[in-house]
């Protein structure tokens, strides 16, 4: 997909929404014109910019924190064999637990703020940095470890300068899921108990029939995935590059 | 035997030793190969034939002291009394560059992965005699099969070990390039001890001092011309060799 195709898909999307809005006469409170969408979105601008840097800032620590998190875990892993044998059930554990479940009770612990918010997209990312990143390391090819081994290289050294640098491509794989997943992370937060964010303006302007604000601040969050999906794809591939 | 081991490539290397490895591997309870007796002489080249399967890189890895999963009972002497492991460079079929460092990071792993710097008069005189000053800057993926394995000797060549082992390093290569290649790592390896592993006659016959070819049931000796490495393909005593290791590769055994 390049960006001219989804420019052009994009613009038929809204084409056939605008022509059956105008056409069937439905109530813009049940579903409102792209034009009101478009119009609620430059008046409302501020108001939605304002909680949109809210949740931007929640996706992105998230992401640095879940990453970094995940990285060290899958070094660990890699590392230690007891860290194998303690770590590796939590892991897989942490995974069978609904993260949505947990939502109400991070907010119990953690308040209202954007600290609760921040640990829900660390929980939902973790999982899937530490498993792709950790398979990579588990997976150099057996030949750069042979030849490791013969330049008398250290046990530590084999692991930050061959496996590390051989398993930054599956890290990236790890990386371009989380990006899919921290935006979620964020907004179910949100949705539970926040002040501010895109995810309780949605639930605000649901709560009051506004509909047309409703979809701008869903357009604005799936803007700012995308563009988050692209940023961290390109950065895959810089690590993956040969 | 005496040896007089060309200057070429070597700067601090002590003298090389002559190998000797006896004895028999298992796999799984399964005999690998029996009870052998493989001389690798000083500062030569010796050659390891056999069909796939028989244990030739099994041997290899053993001298190497790389894991490997055979029960092995025997042991593996030098002359000089020291062990072999830690004095053993290896290049395998494949070429083992990293991809995520360019031909000079390659040339200069070792170096780097013993947290050492790499002796800078030494890889300039390395990446000379491998013709490789050009593609410094270039990273595995833009380089042709030929300089791909260029940059593995190069490599090879700066840990500056006294025993070399070759594990097919030749046969990913066209034939043209290979020939080259061949000729090119018998100048730069010259009076360090080489044990190559091969499946191809040809290539045994024309680089080998030595020749054992390994079948399941014994090690057999060839004979082989006293000329100097690499020989002419077409030479006769090459061609004889040559054909007296078919001969031992192709035998149906009793």
């Amino acid at each position: 997909m390049t960006w001219r195709h989804g420019l052009i898909s994009g613009a038929v999307l809204l084409v056939v929404w605008q022509i059956v809005v105008s056409l069937t006469d439905i109530a813009p409170f049940i579903l409102p014109s792209p034009s009101r969408v478009a119009a609620t979105l430059w008046t409302s601008r501020v108001l939605i910019l304002d909680n949109a840097a809210v949740t931007l800032a929640e996706i992105l620590l998230g992401m640095l924190l879940g990453s970094l998190m995940g990285m060290a875990t899958a070094v660990c892993l890699t590392a230690s064999r007891p860290a194998r044998i303690v770590l590796r059930p939590i892991l897989v554990f942490s995974q069978a637990v609904p993260v949505f479940a947990l939502a109400p009770l991070l907010t119990f612990w953690l308040g209202y703020g954007i600290g609760s918010k921040i640990v829900m997209t660390v929980l939902i990312i973790y999982f899937p940095v530490a498993s792709a990143f950790f398979d990579g390391l588990t997976r150099t090819p057996p030949g750069f470890l042979d030849l490791a081994r013969t330049m008398g290289a250290s046990p530590w050294s084999t692991l930050f300068r061959v496996r590390f640098p051989a398993a930054l491509p599956s890290l990236g794989t790890g990386l371009r899921l989380a990006a899919v997943y921290a935006p979620i992370g964020a907004v179910i937060g949100e949705w539970v108990g926040a002040s501010r964010g895109l995810g309780y303006l949605m639930l605000l302007a649901n709560g009051r029939v506004k509909t047309d604000l409703l979809f701008a601040a869903i357009l604005v969050l799936a803007v700012m995935t995308v563009c988050l999906h692209f940023a961290v794809d390109r950065f895959a591939r810089w690590l993956s590059r040969d | 035997m005496a040896v007089a081991p060309a200057a070429t490539g070597c700067t601090n290397m002590t003298a090389a030793p002559s190998l000797r490895f006896r004895g028999r591997a298992r796999i799984d309870g399964q005999p690998l190969f029996p009870d052998i007796d493989l001389p690798i002489a000083a500062a030569k080249w010796t050659c390891l034939l056999g069909p796939s399967g028989v244990g030739k890189t099994t041997i290899l890895r053993l001298i190497a002291g790389l894991s490997c999963a055979v029960d092995f009972t025997g042991q593996i002497t030098t002359s000089d009394g020291h062990p072999s492991m830690g004095r053993v460079a290896y290049m395998a079929q494949s070429d083992l560059l990293f991809p995520w460092l360019d031909v000079h990071g390659n040339i200069g792993l070792g170096a780097r992965l013993r947290g050492e710097r790499p002796d800078q008069a030494h890889m300039r005189d390395v990446i000379a005699r491998t013709g490789l000053a050009d593609h410094l800057r270039k990273r595995p993926s833009e380089l042709s099969g030929g300089q791909r394995q260029r940059t593995a000797l190069a490599r090879t060549l700066m840990e500056d070990r006294p025993i070399i082992l070759l594990d097919e390093p030749f046969s990913a290569l066209d034939a043209r390039t290979r020939a080259e290649m061949q000729e090119l790592t018998v100048e730069l390896l010259a009076g360090r001890t080489v044990l190559l592993v091969t499946h191809d006659p040809a290539e045994a016959a024309r680089l080998a001092h030595g020749a054992h070819v390994l079948m399941p049931e014994r090690l057999h000796p060839i004979d082989l011309p006293d000329t100097p490495i690499a020989r002419a393909i077409d030479d006769p005593a090459t061609i004889r060799a040559q054909s007296q290791m078919l001969g031992v590769l192709r035998q149906v055994p009793a």
